[in-house]
């Protein structure tokens, strides 16, 4: 039994072992400027940072990919998760609660490829013959481009700058923020119930409204967990891969538009692992894999901490 | 100054429990008056009904009127503007554990919009003061979290926190019943001092304090109200038998 | 001296009341966006996926490009043989290791330490785990196979299963044990045949959440099992799986492998979404009828 418990143990050491040795290639060539160098075209004179057939390997733009999307997962998930959690938890009456939970259940069980698959066939031309032409032509507008301009977040080579595909960043973000809001939704409600009743009571009583209720009695007793909700969310956006990769757009590009393609550092790896032709290929990706794996357990351990805190449990099954 | 509260025909339910039966009675303004009768005979209920705050469970319901002053808090008004002007201080001390005690006191002035700085620390000062906490405090209001408090001072802070808005009914749901002696006995001493500039009303399973500190005292029994007197007369010339049964110790 | 006993400012109290409307609203606004996806999903899904299924579907292998029809019964098959290979490591190991926590190490440094790692182990991304088993099993065997998809499944059931066990196992009330002890039975057969027999079916069910989370898992077969377009039996050749199957098809330029995609798509959703609604009824009806 101990054994079989402690095989936990085993396979975190396996795929650390594994992924150092196997990116030691790519270590020994590029070190640390693996994730911030560049090479610059002698043609085009723009930077390039992933040239297979070349031999250049920097990982920089699957970096920037990863945080962008995850960003813009974030931005969209974590109000409207925290906003289901405060509607199921304190508002919702009692009959409704159990099939909107199942449903916002549901959506955490779906599997990466099915989301990528409705992505690319109902959410890609959706963005690229509704929405986008939308956004741009908001972040166009002519006034709001000469009060805002010099923030160059607006006009032609603002965030919605660029040729619009459907693919892309903005692809990519939205839905990872479908697949990361159940999480964090189901975790946040959990945080909230685990305020004691005396709590909500207490601030009642003092002639509150229920929304004030809410927001002192409950959500900041509950905010630590919270934090630790939308983190662990955050770590399942970084990670995840499937859906990214068929909507990202498989290029290894760093641009401010939202509506670029671009790649992130789980995407590029499942892409591109089957076609590495060489050794050095296959380190760097396997390098890229050593990044994401510390990544992920950095925030995971913060996000899991943060949640016991505040729970002082085992939290269910949520994954 | 406290005002008086006139309860007629009050029932209430939980679900299908009928908890209250043709509840009616008077509280007199600027008196402490206590309730006592064993357990689950819907003392506590009564008192929530008194704010409102028996309606915050969903299968609950209220029939009758109470009259708070020359309100029916059923009928005239909301329950966020009864509940301000009606505090209440609960069974176990519930301080937010995130504000500091300074926060905490105000808790209920920021809600109403008050955030005047110096008018906030006056309140604070007052408040503490009636609640005969100030002292002990003083240095330490911002730095030190509600919760850091032993379980008197806790209580105490609530029933700072509920005073700061100035209410003018202050209900105690067994406010001492989660304390030690030192503090029990510190909490009726207060109780004395309030009953000038608020109406009380407390519910107390322990009659040596209802006699202590009581003017009024009423015995519930079974969701109704049996006898309704004058503290001395209700412990020492009871008229109702279930009275006598209940002062003696032969049940509850 | 400042007092409050004041009537309440009446533009103030409007405000909040305001403020209180506005906070329900946004609120049910949030949960309407959020569950209107879910269904637009599901029943575009159900829609593409039915119009696309046929027998053929589940009894034929995908026919060379260009040609209508076929099927993924390969897939399906090839998604079967692996998640078998995974089940058989991941449950037993699982099963173990949540036994330890909940009985012989319950409480100690090392099984909390376990348990905290296991919930990291969780969130690390499958593509990962994918690497390292290519790393371990493919490198030195010098091809893709069965086996090694079925080996990366598996090592992604054991947390799981471990943390669910654990759970499981930590609901049997004390008298429970506390009355096989009392027969004079030595603790490992207690904890064996009495406390998880008790709690098996809430063990069961969460074998089945992991089986139900790794049936879905494309990332870590791409490079393991990596795919075949053919029926394939043997452990020790490449192998198809459904998710990954769906991948290939959806990422293709063909029509056909499009719709095929669809078909697979929805056998696969509605084969986990079976697993979850029953997981959530053995939950709901009480794991534990035996002990209370």
């Amino acid at each position: 039994m101990l054994t079989c418990a402690a095989s936990i143990f085993g396979i975190v050491l396996l795929i650390a072992t594994e992924l150092v040795l196997r990116s030691q290639m790519s270590w020994h060539k590029f070190g640390l400027s693996f994730f911030y160098k560049f090479n610059i075209d002698p043609d085009t004179h723009l930077p390039v940072f992933w040239d297979p057939v070349g031999g250049t390997f920097y990982a920089l733009p699957f970096l920037y990919g990863t945080l962008v999307t995850s960003l813009v997962a974030l931005v969209i998930a974590v109000p409207l998760a925290i906003g289901v959690a405060i509607f199921l938890t304190e508002m919702c009456p009692k009959f409704l609660r159990g099939p909107l939970a199942f449903t916002t259940e549901l959506l955490a069980a779906i599997p990466s490829v099915v989301y990528g698959l409705w992505a690319i066939f109902v959410l890609v031309p959706l963005l690229r013959e509704q929405v986008n032409p939308l956004l741009v032509s908001v972040f166009s507008f002519p006034p709001l481009v000469k009060a805002f301009g010099w923030t160059g977040l607006v006009g032609a080579n603002g965030i919605f700058g660029g040729d619009n595909y459907g693919l892309g960043f903005l692809a990519a973000g939205v839905i990872l923020a479908v697949m990361i809001l159940p999480i964090i939704s189901s975790l946040t409600r959990e945080v909230m119930n685990a305020v004691p009743n005396s709590q909500r009571e207490a601030v009642l009583a003092l002639g509150a409204t229920r929304w004030e209720m809410i927001r002192m009695g409950v959500l900041r007793n509950a905010r630590i967990g919270i934090v630790g909700s939308v983190i662990l969310g955050l770590g399942r956006a970084l990670g995840e891969t499937m859906a990214v990769a068929m909507v990202i757009g498989g290029r290894p590009e760093i641009s401010k538009s939202l509506l670029s393609l671009g790649n992130s550092m789980a995407s590029v790896v499942a892409n591109e692992f089957s076609e590495a032709s060489d050794d050095l290929y296959l380190s760097a990706l396997i390098e890229i894999g050593l990044a994401l794996f510390i990544v992920t357990i950095i925030v995971n351990a913060l996000a899991r901490v943060l949640v016991w805190a505040v729970t002082r449990g085992t939290p269910a099954r949520v994954q | 100054m406290g005002v008086g509260i006139e309860v007629t025909n009050l029932n209430a339910w939980y679900g299908a429990n009928h908890t209250l039966q043709d509840i009616n009675l008077p509280i007199p303004a600027n008196h402490a008056t206590a309730l006592i009768g064993p357990s689950g005979c819907g003392k506590s209920t009564f008192v929530r009904c008194l704010n409102r705050m028996h309606e915050t469970n969903p299968i609950a319901r209220v029939t009758g009127s109470v009259r708070i002053g020359d309100i029916d808090i059923y009928a005239d008004a909301s329950p966020v503007e009864i509940r301000r002007r009606v505090g209440m201080v609960f069974q176990r001390p519930n301080p937010f554990p995130t504000m500091s005690i300074y926060d905490n006191v105000c808790s209920g002035l920021k809600l109403n919009g008050f955030s005047n700085r110096k008018a906030l620390d006056e309140i604070v000062e007052r408040s503490l003061r009636d609640a005969a906490l100030w002292d002990e405090v003083k240095d330490d209001l911002k730095k030190k979290s509600g919760a850091s408090l032993s379980g008197g001072q806790q209580q105490r802070m609530c029933i700072a926190r509920a005073l700061a808005v100035d209410p003018e009914v202050l209900l105690m749901d067994e406010p001492a019943s989660a304390l030690d002696p030192v503090s029990t006995s510190k909490i009726e001493d207060l109780i004395f001092q309030l009953k000038t500039q608020y109406t009380i009303v407390i519910v107390t399973h322990n009659m040596q304090q209802a006699a202590r500190v009581a003017e009024k005292t009423g015995f519930f029994l079974n969701g109704r109200m049996v006898e309704f007197d004058s503290t001395h007369k209700i412990f020492t010339n009871p008229s109702d038998k279930r009275t006598e049964d209940y002062i003696t110790g032969r049940f509850g | 001296m400042v007092t409050t006993r004041k009537k309440p400012n009446r533009v103030r109290s409007a405000m909040r009341t305001a403020a209180d409307h506005l906070a329900t609203g946004l609120a049910i606004l949030a949960t309407i966006l959020v569950i209107a996806p879910l269904v637009a999903i599901f029943i575009y899904l159900v829609y593409k996926g039915t119009s696309s299924l046929n027998l053929a579907f589940f009894t034929q292998v995908p026919k060379p490009v260009g040609e209508a029809g076929g099927g993924m019964a390969n897939a399906i098959g090839g998604s079967a043989v692996l998640l078998g290979i995974a089940s058989l490591l991941g449950v037993p190991i699982g099963i173990g290791g949540g036994i330890y926590l909940a009985e012989f190490g319950r409480g100690t440094r090392l099984a909390n330490a376990i348990r905290f790692t296991a919930d990291v182990l969780n969130g690390v991304p499958s593509i990962v785990m994918g690497i390292a088993i290519y790393s371990l099993i493919v490198v030195p065997q010098h091809h893709f196979s069965a086996f090694s998809g079925g080996v990366a499944l598996g090592v992604m059931m054991i947390p799981t299963v471990t943390r669910t066990t654990e759970e499981m196992l930590l609901m049997v009330p004390h008298s429970v044990r506390e009355a096989a002890l009392g027969l004079g039975v030595p603790n490992w057969r207690s904890v064996m045949s009495i406390t998880l027999k008790t709690a098996s079916p809430g063990v069961i069910t969460g074998c089945m959440l992991a089986f139900a989370r790794v049936a879905g898992e494309t990332a870590p077969l791409i490079f393991t099992a990596f795919g075949n377009q053919f029926w394939s039996a043997s452990l020790n050749q490449p192998i198809a799986a459904l998710p990954l199957q769906i991948y290939v098809y959806a990422i293709s330029p063909y029509d056909e492998w499009h719709r095929l995609a669809w078909a697979g798509a929805l056998v696969l959703i509605v084969l986990i979404v079976f697993a979850v609604s029953l997981v959530r009824y053995v939950a709901s009806r009480g794991i534990l009828k035996g002990a209370s």
